[in-house]
C-alpha cells in the first residue's frame, strides 16, 4: 500500500488533489494519455500571454509580460558613458534578471536565487547575439560618449517558463524605450535635457534630436518545452517543471532563423523527431507572440 | 586552399586528446582531459552524506564547483555550473545513494576553445575514476558554423571567435551489447539522441542540424576514445566488462 505501482486503484478512492500530491507522475501520465493537461491545455499550446507597456513612470522604457501567471517585469534606464576604446562607436546594453524572494517558494531571503545569473546569462546572448539591437545607434559622439543600456527584469512570480517570460518582457521594454535628449555643455559634458524646448532656451542644439527611438529587427522569441517519454508539452509551469525536469528552449527570430537552441541536460534525450517538433511549435508560437507585440506597441501609439 | 584552418587540421579533425585519470591523491576521483592546449582538471568527492542545502531524500545530489584559471566566478561559470550539473545528473544514477551530495570540482588549467566541452569530458571520466554508478557516458562535443556555411569541428579560441554560431552538444556514448535491441528507441539509435544542447549565434535551422550530424559522427570517435582510455587502467580482469 503506498507504493507506486499500487496507485492506479488508489486513484478511484481517493481525493483528487490529495492523488496529485502523492502520485504526481501517475497524475500526470493519466492526463497526459488523454492528450490534456490539468489546466485543461492541450500539449502543444501555451498560456495566454499579455504584454503591457510602459508599466514603470520612472524609467525610459519598460514593460510587464506575463505568462499564464509567470510575471515579469523589465525596465531599462539609460546611462551617458564613454565606449570603451575597441568599439568607439557602440553603446553597450548591461542585462540583469532578479528573483527576489517574492517569487517562489524556492527563492529564500538573504540567499541569491541559484537560477537567475544563469537566466542574466542566457537572457544577454539571446538578446546580444540575435542583432535585435543595433549598438551603434547607442553611441553619441564617436569615442567620447554613447549610451549605457541597464536592461533590470524583475521575476513577480515564478510558474514556469521564466526565460520565455523575462524574453518577452525585456522585448517589450525596447520598443518602449524612449531615448532622452541630451546636449552638450561648454565645458564637454552631457547633460539630458527634459525637453527640446529647454535645448532651444539655453542656446544649445540636442546632439541627438529625432532619435527618440530605437529601431528593433530580427526580434528573438522563445518557447520552452518539456520533453517527457513521447510527449512535448509547450510552455510548461513550475509544477509541471519540477516533475518532469527534461526541458528544452528554442530561440526563433522573426525570420525564423535559430538563436539559440538549449538543453541543458535532463534525462530523457532529445532525438531528431522531437528537437523538429519543438522548433515547429516555437515557429507558430512566435507568430503568435509578435501579434502580440505589435498589438501592444500599437496601442501605446494610440494613447 | 579551401577550408584551411589556421593549425593546419581539415574541418572534421579533433585536434590531440589526452586523458589521464587518478592524477589526485586525495580526491575520490579525478581526471584530466586535453583538446590540444585546451586543459581541464576535474576532481570527484563524494558520495558524502547530504549537507543540509541539498538533501533530497530521494535521490543523490551532484554539486558542481566551477573554478576559473584565474579571478572571481562570474555569470558565464555559473552557467557552466549549471549545464554541467544537469548533464552529469542525467548520467548518474541518483536512486542508488540517497540523501548523498556528490561534489564536482571543475578546475580550467587554460582555455584554447571547446572549454565547456572539454569539462564535460573531463568530468565524465572523472566519475567513472571515483566509481560512481552511471547509465552511461557523456561525449561532448563543439561545433561550429563558419560564415561561410561550413562545420568546422572542435575550434580554437581563435576560431571560436570569428565564426556565425557554434553549438555545443552532448551525447551518450555509443554502446557496446550483445542485446542488439535494447540501444534502439524509435527506430533511433541512442546515441543519436542529444543530452545537452547550448549553441550560440544565429543561424538557420538546417545548418543546425548539420551540425548535429556532423557532432555525431564525430562523437563515435570521442566515445572510442573515452572507452580506450578508461579501459588501460583497469584491472585485467575487469577489461572484458568495459
Amino acid at each position: 500500500m503506498g507504493l507506486p505501482s499500487d496507485s492506479g486503484d488508489l486513484s478511484s478512492e481517493m481525493d483528487v488533489d490529495a492523488y496529485r500530491r502523492l502520485f504526481p507522475t501517475h497524475f500526470y501520465e493519466k492526463h497526459l494519455s488523454l492528450s490534456i493537461r490539468p489546466d485543461s491545455r492541450p500539449l502543444g499550446k501555451a498560456r495566454d500571454t499579455t504584454l503591457a507597456l510602459g508599466a514603470v513612470g520612472s524609467v525610459d522604457g519598460s514593460a510587464l509580460a506575463k505568462i499564464g501567471s509567470t510575471t515579469m517585469l523589465a525596465a531599462i534606464k539609460m546611462e551617458v558613458m564613454t565606449p570603451c576604446t575597441e568599439s568607439p562607436n557602440e553603446g553597450s546594453i548591461v542585462i540583469e534578471f532578479h528573483m527576489p524572494p517574492i517569487c517562489s517558494p524556492i527563492v529564500r531571503p538573504g540567499r541569491p536565487a541559484e537560477a537567475a545569473p544563469v537566466l542574466s546569462k542566457q537572457l544577454s546572448d539571446t538578446i546580444l547575439s540575435s542583432g535585435m539591437i543595433n549598438l551603434k545607434e547607442l553611441c553619441l559622439i564617436h569615442g567620447k560618449a554613447a549610451w549605457m543600456a541597464y536592461l533590470d527584469i524583475y521575476c513577480l512570480d515564478a510558474d514556469g517558463a521564466l526565460f520565455d517570460a523575462a524574453l518577452l518582457s525585456a522585448i517589450g521594454a525596447f520598443s518602449h524605450l524612449q531615448i532622452p535628449t541630451v546636449s552638450l555643455t561648454d565645458n564637454g559634458k552631457i547633460v539630458v535635457l527634459l525637453d527640446e524646448d529647454e535645448s532651444r532656451k539655453l542656446g544649445k542644439e540636442p546632439v541627438n534630436s529625432g532619435k527618440k527611438k530605437l529601431t528593433i529587427n530580427n526580434i528573438p522569441f522563445s518557447l520552452t518545452c518539456i520533453l517527457y517519454k513521447n510527449y512535448i508539452l509547450a510552455d510548461p509551469t513550475a509544477e509541471e517543471e519540477s516533475i518532469m525536469e527534461t526541458l528544452v528552449t528554442v530561440v526563433l527570430d522573426s525570420s525564423a532563423r535559430l538563436v539559440s537552441f538549449y538543453k541543458p541536460g535532463g534525462p530523457v534525450l532529445a532525438y531528431m523527431s522531437a528537437i523538429q517538433d519543438c522548433v515547429a511549435l516555437t515557429r507558430q508560437r512566435v507568430k503568435e507572440l509578435q501579434k502580440i507585440l505589435d498589438e501592444a506597441v500599437s496601442g501605446m501609439e494610440v494613447d | 586552399m579551401e577550408n584551411g584552418r589556421d593549425d593546419g587540421r581539415t574541418p572534421n579533425q579533433l585536434r590531440p586528446l589526452a586523458c589521464s585519470r587518478s592524477i589526485l591523491h586525495r580526491a575520490h576521483g579525478s581526471a584530466s582531459w586535453c583538446q590540444g592546449d585546451t586543459k581541464v582538471l576535474a576532481a570527484v568527492y563524494g558520495p558524502k552524506a547530504g549537507t543540509k542545502k541539498n538533501e533530497n531524500p530521494e535521490k543523490a545530489c551532484i554539486e558542481v564547483i566551477w573554478k576559473p584559471e584565474t579571478g572571481q566566478i562570474g555569470k558565464a561559470e555559473k552557467e557552466n555550473e549549471m549545464i554541467l550539473k544537469r548533464t552529469l545528473q542525467s548520467i548518474c544514477i541518483l536512486t542508488i545513494n540517497p540523501n548523498t551530495t556528490t561534489s564536482v570540482i571543475i578546475q580550467v588549467v587554460n582555455d584554447d576553445g571547446a572549454l565547456l566541452v572539454c569539462a564535460i569530458n573531463a568530468a565524465c571520466a572523472a566519475l567513472v575514476d571515483a566509481g560512481i554508478p552511471l547509465k552511461h557516458l557523456a561525449v561532448a562535443i563543439c561545433c561550429c558554423l563558419a560564415k561561410d556555411g561550413h562545420v568546422i569541428l572542435d575550434p580554437t579560441k581563435s576560431e571560436e571567435q570569428k565564426m556565425k554560431g557554434f553549438a555545443y552538444l552532448v551525447f551518450p556514448n555509443s554502446v557496446l551489447s550483445a542485446l542488439t535491441e535494447g540501444s534502439v528507441a524509435k527506430g533511433e539509435l541512442m546515441e543519436h539522441g542529444i543530452i545537452t544542447s547550448v549553441t550560440q549565434g544565429v543561424i538557420s535551422v538546417e545548418d543546425y542540424f548539420k551540425c548535429l550530424d556532423r557532432g555525431r559522427a564525430a562523437s563515435s570517435k570521442l566515445s572510442d576514445f573515452l572507452r580506450r582510455s578508461l579501459k588501460l587502467q583497469l584491472p585485467s580482469d575487469l577489461s572484458k566488462v568495459g
